[in-house]
């Protein structure tokens, strides 16, 4: 009897592990599908025409994506400026001032910002940037996106300067150099991959959000004319795009995923190779 | 190897940072390099204002029309806020919603276009008939199958399938849904009463599509779909549309002569006020709903440059640009109501100056 | 294991050798050295200074909805901008059926996945399913709603739901045509894109779990399920339901992948096959036309609720993760 209940653990056992495989390779599936999907469809969609033209009017075939690939660059270039300093100077804070009642309520809004939607940021990014100005404009939408970059690069780079031992701290106090030199000069650069990889990995982020976008750099069928007009963004475009009737525009809208995913793998994998062999911050 | 990399993701980023920095330095050309001018509004005309945008961006190269196709709801909201420099709609303004724009707001009708009943139904591609009674009790939700009794006796020669009627309509504010909505209201109390009219109501039943281009392509997605689009949607993605039984009692095929003879028939009405509903024209010929789209400019205008190339480019759809119109099965302006629009344009000021050199 | 071991909790933080710096250097008046722990600090507090504002202007513009409603605003479920009356109730439903049956579907999906990765697989297979696993993550909502409208809601309305109706039509969950796109839709999206989230916090839970425990519970003679059962879930438990409520957080607020699903009808329905309408949708897809600036109010009232729904979730998922990690180890995302 003892052999029979042995013999039923086991089987559970057996049972569970083959459930928990599956599960796991259940929920690899919808990715490889996604994936195929997007290879497949976007492959023959994309050409030279795709990168170098500007879109064409409505229900003609043709034309191309460049001026929304242009668009999605700049405004993650622009949304450094508002994301990195409050990102990388308040995880500085942080980690070597930030162990104290503030601290912790400057770490606890950044987990909340980090789970907000980013509509709600873009209302904010519409009520504070766009009515004023009067204007869609890419730096409203830069905006938005600067706000959904903090909580990643904040994070980021709070582990990584914590991670540099108190002794390099120690050795250059003992050595007479002033605490913000210490900070500055000496941490700070030897946390730098570690933080590089947070900015890269905000901007992966970044780059494919849609719902703050559709109502602050709101759309531009030509090249931008500077920041304060309308932009064209690529995961804006995919949106309009899809939800049109027209095949063509169907077909760049797959072509326009392919190459959304295709620029943040490769942030992400650059985000492997910067860290190899060393310690990856949590995402 | 990993410094190698590090400077890799350097040169990344600054080769990003030098982008934003072209572009935040070309800021301050704007003024002198070309012009932006940024509208936004109905999807109803957007096939054909695209084609002029693109157009005319060779006529005068000076400069470029932004237009946005987010719905007439849109383009009415954000020129009351003045975030745009133009708005488009195809639902005319009341007197009492004019008087709540910050200045004096003109409709300048640049086209008429259909709206048209598509349908997708596997097996039946053209002549599907349909009366106004059996539209609005579709839209109600009353007749719920393809194979009902009673669009099977108005279509005797077709076999519609047993498949349930899946009804699309806006989820966005629409001056299409404006159009087709003061049609049902005229033609049904129920409607009326139960549901109203507007760029935004509380449909009974269906499926939301963000735009004509959203319902389009619901329909064309959907097996049994129906759906209510400006005739180019329709045309550009191969949709059928439905015959309809207009006021006149003949059934009449949305095409381009309908529709201009459904203006040709309101004409003594446009020309008191172009605001005026045009659904349910009575004429022989008339399809029953139609509607004309307008651009909604400012009278007094704040700059001067925009100003004067909004003024230009409008001038020239009203003439030149009507030549692109029925390419795309939208109806030209009669010559009588281009008069009166000309003398609208002319109205267009800055600091009391027209900005339209004499033509 | 960092540094924030040695940092204590919120209610008896501990010194580091730049508190001890600082505090001599304030005697000293080290103005340089101030000045520096000064501006860290304004720039940090930017983070808060956001929120408070983002809340304040959004509490300011939605003030017109919020007082011609009240709280009927929340039970309400007529949406008539023409008539000007407003209530957020279809979209509460649509935002809280749609995540929780996201949950429904990807909990055990999830969980299962991390623990076979976690306790069971090989390190050879962790590292890749991992990896594949954290670059779903990364796909935009833009992508995975393209992928829905062509591929996902195709299948569901040929496939799926015709089957699904025949089985278990006389359930009110399964009638109504098949329309393809509508709750479901939005359900199964909604489970693939909060899945690698939760999977990726439950395995830090699961790595954190001392290994002491699993060998006591073998060192007594459990399987390796039985172990895992007793030992490590347990401990983990309020770990693992953080990372659950974490994915409840991430599934109210997507936005772009259930617009383009979920069929865009205000309207309360039983049936899963039905369309519906969630919180961030409708704010999508009428907030740049809103008619009146009353409409636009009552659209801000729904994100003010949105922002309020997900700052209280994150809340309750950080404390329960925290209570497992350890304060300062913040738990990924």
């Amino acid at each position: 009897m003892t052999f029979d209940r042995y013999l039923r653990r086991k089987a559970i056992n057996l049972l569970v592990s083959t459930l928990a495989f599956l599960c796991a390779a259940i929920t690899i599936v919808p990715l490889l599908m996604i994936l195929g999907h997007l290879l497949s469809q976007g492959a023959k969609a994309v050409n030279l025409d795709f990168f170098t033209q500007l879109p064409k009017p409505v229900g003609e075939v043709g034309g191309g994506m460049a001026n929304a690939i242009v668009g999605t660059l700049i405004l993650i270039g622009l949304a450094c400026l508002v994301g990195l300093p409050i990102g990388i100077i308040g995880g500085i804070y942080l980690a070597e001032f930030g162990n104290n009642r503030t601290g912790w309520l400057v770490r606890f809004m950044s987990d909340v910002l980090n789970g907000t939607p980013s509509i709600v940021i873009g209302i904010f990014a519409y009520t504070v940037v766009v009515l004023p100005m009067r204007r869609f404009s890419a730096l409203a939408g830069a905006f938005a996106l600067g706000i959904i970059m903090i909580p990643t690069v904040i994070r980021a780079t709070e582990e990584l300067i914590k991670l540099v031992p108190i002794s390099v701290r120690e050795a250059g106090l003992a050595l007479g150099i002033p605490l913000w030199k210490v900070i500055l000069r000496i941490v700070v650069p030897s946390a730098k991959a570690g933080i590089v990889t947070g900015v890269l990995l905000a901007l992966a982020r970044i780059a494919g959000e849609t719902a703050p976008l559709l109502f602050t750099a709101f759309g531009n069928r030509f090249w931008h004319q500077g920041l304060g007009q309308p932009i064209a963004s690529l995961p804006v475009q995919i949106f309009t795009y899809a939800i049109s009737p027209f095949e063509d525009w169907h077909r760049q809208a797959w072509a326009g995923a392919l190459v959304l995913i295709a620029m943040i793998l490769i942030l992400n994998i650059l985000t492997r190779i910067v860290t190899r062999g060393q310690y990856r911050p949590m995402k | 190897m990993s410094r190698v990399c590090q400077w890799m993701v350097v040169g990344a980023l600054s080769t990003i940072a030098l982008t934003a920095l072209e572009s935040l330095s070309s800021m301050s050309r704007e003024i002198s390099a070309q012009m932006l001018i940024n509208g936004a509004g109905a999807s109803f005309p957007n096939p054909l204002y695209s084609k002029w945008f693109s157009e005319y961006a060779k006529v005068d190269p000076s400069a470029r029309f932004n237009y946005q196709s987010i719905g007439s709801g849109g383009g009415i909201r954000q020129i009351k806020a003045g975030i745009v420099d133009f708005g488009a709609s195809d639902a005319a303004l009341s007197d009492g919603e004019l008087k709540q724009m910050p200045r004096e707001l003109l409709h300048i009708p640049t086209v008429a276009g259909a709206v048209v009943i598509t349908y997708n139904l596997p097996g039946v591609q053209r002549g599907l008939k349909l009366t106004p009674d059996v539209l609005v009790q579709i839209y109600l939700g009353q007749v719920t199958k393809w194979n009902d009794p009673k669009i099977a006796s108005l279509n005797p020669n077709i076999s519609l399938p047993d498949q349930q009627i899946i009804v699309v309509h806006r989820s966005d504010g629409s001056g299409t849904t404006n159009i087709f909505t003061t049609y049902l209201s005229r033609i049904s109390k129920t409607w009326a009463t139960q549901v109203g009219k507007g760029t935004s109501v509380n449909w009974p039943v269906g499926l939301g599509g963000k735009g004509n281009e959203g319902v389009a392509g619901q329909v064309k997605q959907i097996p049994g779909a129906i759906g209510y689009v400006e005739l180019a949607y329709a045309d550009q993605n191969k949709l059928p549309s439905a015959i309809l039984k207009n006021q006149a009692g003949r059934f009449v095929e949305p095409t381009l002569e309908a529709t201009s003879a459904t203006v040709a028939g309101a004409i003594t009405e446009l020309l008191k006020d172009m605001r005026v509903p045009i659904v349910n024209s009575p004429g022989e010929r008339a399809y029953p709903i139609a509607g004309l789209t307008y651009l909604l400019a400012y009278k007094e205008q704040d700059d001067q440059k925009k100003g004067a190339a909004l003024a230009k480019f409008l001038w020239w759809a009203i003439h030149d640009g009507q030549k692109y119109a029925p390419g795309l099965l939208y109806a030209p302006l009669p010559p009588q109501l281009v008069k009166v629009v000309e003398a609208k344009i002319k109205q267009i000021t800055f600091q009391g100056k027209p900005v339209l050199a004499a033509h | 294991m960092t540094n924030s071991d040695q940092r204590g909790n919120f209610l008896e933080p501990e010194a580091s050798p730049t508190d001890f710096v600082l505090t001599q250097s304030a005697k000293g008046a080290n103005l340089a050295d101030r000045l520096f722990r000064g501006t860290t600090l304004c720039f940090a507090f930017g983070v808060v200074a956001i929120m408070a504002l983002m809340a304040g202007m959004m509490v300011r513009s939605a003030i017109p909805a919020i007082t011609t409603f009240g709280w009927p605003f929340l039970f309400t479920s007529t949406w008539d901008p023409v008539a000007e009356q407003f209530g957020a109730l279809p979209f509460v439903y649509g935002t809280v059926v749609s995540s929780l049956l996201a949950l429904l579907i990807a909990v055990p999906l999830s969980l299962g996945g991390a623990i076979f990765l976690v306790e069971l697989a090989p390190s050879w297979l962790a590292q890749p399913l991992g990896f594949l696993i954290e670059l779903l993550a990364s796909i935009p909502s833009v992508v995975y709603g393209l992928w829905g409208i062509f591929v996902l809601a195709p299948w569901l309305r040929t496939t799926v739901q015709p089957i699904l109706g025949a089985l278990f039509g006389f359930l009110p969950f399964f009638q109504g045509p098949a329309y393809g796109v509508g709750m479901l839709a939005a359900g199964i999206i909604l489970a693939i894109m909060v899945a690698p989230l939760i999977s990726g916090v439950s395995r830090e839970v699961l790595m954190a779990v001392p290994n002491s425990q699993r060998e006591a519970a073998l060192a007594l003679g459990a399987t390796r399920w039985e172990a895992i059962r007793i030992a490590v879930l347990s401990y983990g438990r309020s770990g693992i339901i953080g990372a659950i409520i974490l994915g409840l957080g991430r599934a109210l607020g997507e936005t772009m992948a259930v617009t383009m699903v979920i069929g865009n009808r205000p309207e309360i329905a039983a049936s899963l096959f039905a369309p519906g309408y969630t919180m961030a949708s409708v704010i999508a897809n009428e907030f740049t036309e809103a008619t009146s600036d009353f409409h636009l109010a009552a659209l801000i009232e729904i994100g003010l609720l949105l922002f309020g729904v997900t700052i209280i979730v994150n809340t309750l998922a950080r404390l329960l993760l925290w209570s497992v990690a350890g304060n300062g180890a913040t738990a990924r995302e």
